[in-house]
């Protein structure tokens, strides 16, 4: 590769897979079209695996599953027009959960920038609210340094996508390939190093709180941070929640592991949350599904709010310390803090509190209502696929109700492990996210926990799946509908199930699960009775050489528990319909 | 909510203004007055932004606008410590019988006629948002056929310029090049 820093006249196509190359790519997700068709002449001679996906979307979400499970930035590379704004879905879902990814997509040349030319859409302008950094580039000679700039935006900080729009013409023109020595940009300075002032200010509130809880998020698995947070959680016994993009951040197996807060999260988190006096929010950002109506969240709770993102402290729940910086340089300095307090004799005092909430857990299990005999529970397959398949498995999921259960009842002990949509909730991450997984980690089993709605949106990916050997493995937990609405028709609605009925169980099977399956060359299996799970999971773990797809046809009218309904507070959560949880103050 | 003008500096690049814009619609901030405009170094522009907001969404609208790339620093610059000045242009109706009058106004706002027809003048005045207004309040009885309103540029007050300690360059060294 001694070619590459000696400015050799090449095209700008080759320029920019030359970059893609020197920037550490080596998978990329994409389809070609006119604008970028000429990158994909030099791509055909490049070390970079390119995978042709079946719909942009597809690639999009395949790079967040590649990044997510291996920590990389994940490539994604489409056309101009329809092809880029194909990626827009998950641009914006890589936004929201700051997964590290690079777009680059063909644009019209130069000259016809601005003519409504033939597939000609402004996607630079589309994705400015939805990309960390987006360039436009028509000089050849910018492609190498826009490429390390992009890998290098998206990959430090808060990790985030970032596009590369590049105009034909400059793809076609005749450049010198340069990699570039350093970098220039001004206005770019994320801040890594927590301050020392705040970390001891930390130190002394978690020293003197009586009700502490870590609240972790999933700028801890961003920030590679779990087992700085074992050592943390274990020198202070602080309780732990993780929320849906933290799981596994910390063992579920962990005893001090509360489970997930929010509105589906276990009372026991919700009440470690709302007790609190507390809060060490660590890569978290108080979202609204986690601190239901914000005026009535954890009343009593100071907080100190770590983030690398300084946007985020304050923005929703004023902090009293906040620190911006690397959640793992963070942790570790809270870790040599308190070891310091802890080897002249001060430590926290939990005990009481850690009794309470193991007293709520202990009352108040993960658990679910048994279907009608002979019916199969979702939350039963779940169960048993995180079991069988064990915590070293990847796990991707779509978005709704198969979500919040693959989020409860998988068991992660592993970071990286739970791959999902969290901040868009895009329907259809699951399949082509466990693509990219697969691609990123060839020697893990990958399970799609997919939804029958979710999976329609998406399948078009298992195509992709057989013919280009990435054997993922598909459940799809199929209640014959749009299973989240109709919980909340069911609860909000007076149980009117306007426009939720997919019609995929028995009387039409439309689609057919198993015959699509066997239609795209993976296996198809079904499933409908308790009995025959646990055979039907094996079944599928014993297949390798081509992608697996599992009709588990479960019984429709299960619903997620715990829920704190929409808008309200975290206080009125209920563990199971009509039941509320008691979790006074006096029992503290 | 409160008046607060933002002195941003930004790489000269296009699309920046659009970035910017975008932002403070998107995130449901109002922008009061914006003006862009160069600076005493080539590749950054300027721009006075001045938003209505209380005190903490101030904040949020300063780390937001932290967070684009393109954006090198944010100063908020307070009355005392700043000059602002707004340009205006007003097309006042002057006759020959009311032109003395007109005139009178534009001596005293130390203004300048930029334009005169026979029954119209053309005003140019700068100055802070209140002298701007206390003329237009003295020239409105005659008539305002037309007004056009620059936004708002402010500079701090003192030898201190905003620039000189951020816009040294800070190079990031570019990652290797991979092999293989």
């Amino acid at each position: 590769m001694s070619e590459q820093s000696t400015g050799a006249q090449v095209t700008g196509a080759q320029s920019l897979i030359k970059s893609l190359e020197a920037a550490g790519a080596e998978n990329v997700f994409g389809i070609p079209g006119g604008a970028i068709l000429p990158a994909y002449d030099p791509l055909m001679d490049s070390t970079i695996r390119h995978i042709l996906v079946r719909h942009e979307q597809g690639a999009g979400h395949a790079a967040q599953g590649y990044a997510a499970a291996t920590g990389k930035v994940g490539v994604c590379m489409a056309t101009s027009g329809p092809g880029a704004t194909n990626l827009v879905t998950p641009i914006a879902d890589a936004h929201m959960d700051s997964v590290p990814m690079v777009a680059i997509t063909g644009q019209v040349g130069a000259s016809m920038i601005g003519t409504d030319a033939f597939q000609e859409a402004d996607i630079r302008g589309i994705t400015m609210p939805i990309t960390k950094h987006n360039f436009l580039v028509t000089d050849p000679a910018d492609i190498p340094r826009t490429v390390a700039e992009a890998f290098y935006i998206a990959s430090t900080g808060r990790p985030g996508p970032v596009l590369v729009d590049v105009a034909k013409s400059a793809l076609q023109s005749m450049t010198s390939f340069r990699w570039p020595t350093e970098l220039n940009l001004p206005g770019y300075r994320p801040v890594t190093k927590p301050h020392s002032k705040q970390i001891r200010e930390a130190a002394r509130l978690i020293l003197e709180s009586r009700r502490p809880v870590l609240y972790v998020g999933g700028g801890t698995i961003r920030a590679r941070a779990s087992r700085e947070l074992r050592v943390l959680a274990e020198l202070t016994g602080m309780p732990v929640v993780t929320t849906l993009m933290a799981r596994g951040a910390f063992p579920d197996s962990h005893p001090q592991h509360l489970g997930m807060p929010g509105m589906h999260g276990t009372v026991a988190a919700v009440a470690g949350l709302q007790r609190s006096d507390l809060i060490i929010s660590l890569g978290a950002r108080f979202d609204d599904r986690v601190t239901g109506n914000l005026d009535s969240f954890a009343p009593g709770a100071k907080v100190i709010h770590a983030d690398i993102d300084p946007a985020e402290i304050g923005k929703n729940r004023v902090a009293d310390v906040p620190i911006v910086g690397d959640c793992r340089e963070v942790i570790s300095d809270l870790i040599v803090a308190l070891k310091a307090e802890a080897d002249a004799g001060t430590t926290g005092d939990y005990e009481a509190w850690v009794e309470f909430l193991s007293g709520v857990k202990q009352r108040y299990p993960l658990g679910y209502d048994e279907p009608p005999a002979g019916a199969l529970a979702p939350q039963h397959v779940i169960q048993r696929l995180g079991a069988i398949a064990g915590p070293e498995a990847i796990y991707t999921s779509g978005v709704g109700q198969h979500q919040m259960w693959a989020a409860h009842f998988v068991g992660y002990e592993h970071p990286n492990t739970w791959i999902n949509s969290g901040g868009l909730g895009t329907m259809g991450f699951s399949v082509p996210a466990a693509m990219g997984a697969k691609v990123g980690c060839p020697h893990k089993v990958v399970w799609s926990i997919d939804g029958d709605g979710c999976f329609q949106m998406t399948n078009q990916e298992l195509a992709t799946c057989a013919i280009n050997d990435i054997p993922i493995k598909v459940a799809i937990i199929n209640n014959e509908s749009l299973g989240m609405v109709r919980q909340w028709q069911t609860l909000f609605y007076n149980e009117r199930y306007s426009n939720t009925d997919l019609h995929t169980g028995p009387e039409r099977r439309i689609p057919d699960f198993v015959k699509l399956a066997e239609a795209y060359g993976c296996v198809g299996l079904a499933c409908e009775s308790p009995a025959d799970v646990d055979a039907t999971i094996n079944k599928a773990m014993e297949i390798n050489d081509v992608p697996v797809v599992v009709d588990f046809r479960v019984h429709r009218d299960a619903m997620v528990w715990p829920m704190v309904a929409a808008g309200t507070s975290n206080d009125d959560i209920k563990y199971a319909r009509d039941l509320a949880p008691r979790f006074d103050e006096d029992d503290l | 909510m409160s008046k607060h003008t933002l002195s941003v500096l930004v790489e000269n690049k296009p699309g920046v203004l659009a970035r910017i814009a975008g932002l403070f619609s998107r995130r449901g901030f109002n922008i009061d007055s914006l003006a862009v405009g160069p600076t005493e170094h080539d590749e950054v522009s300027r721009m006075t932004i001045v938003v209505n907001v209380e005190e903490s969404p101030l904040e949020q609208v300063t780390k937001q606008l932290n967070k684009l790339i393109e954006v090198i620093k944010i100063v908020e610059l307070d009355g005392p410590a700043s000059v602002t000045r707004e340009l205006l242009l007003v097309k006042v109706r002057a006759d020959a019988e009311t032109r003395g009058q007109v005139l009178d106004a534009v001596a005293l706002f130390k203004a300048r006629v930029v334009d005169v027809a026979t029954d119209a003048v053309t005003i140019e005045i700068t100055g802070n948002a209140d002298k701007l207004a206390s003329f237009l309040r003295l020239v409105e009885p005659f008539g305002i056929r037309e007004l056009v309103q620059s936004g708002m540029v402010a500079i701090g007050r003192g030898s201190r310029s905003i620039s000189e300690r951020t816009l040294r360059p800070v190079s990031i060294p570019a990652p290797p090049a991979a092999t293989g």
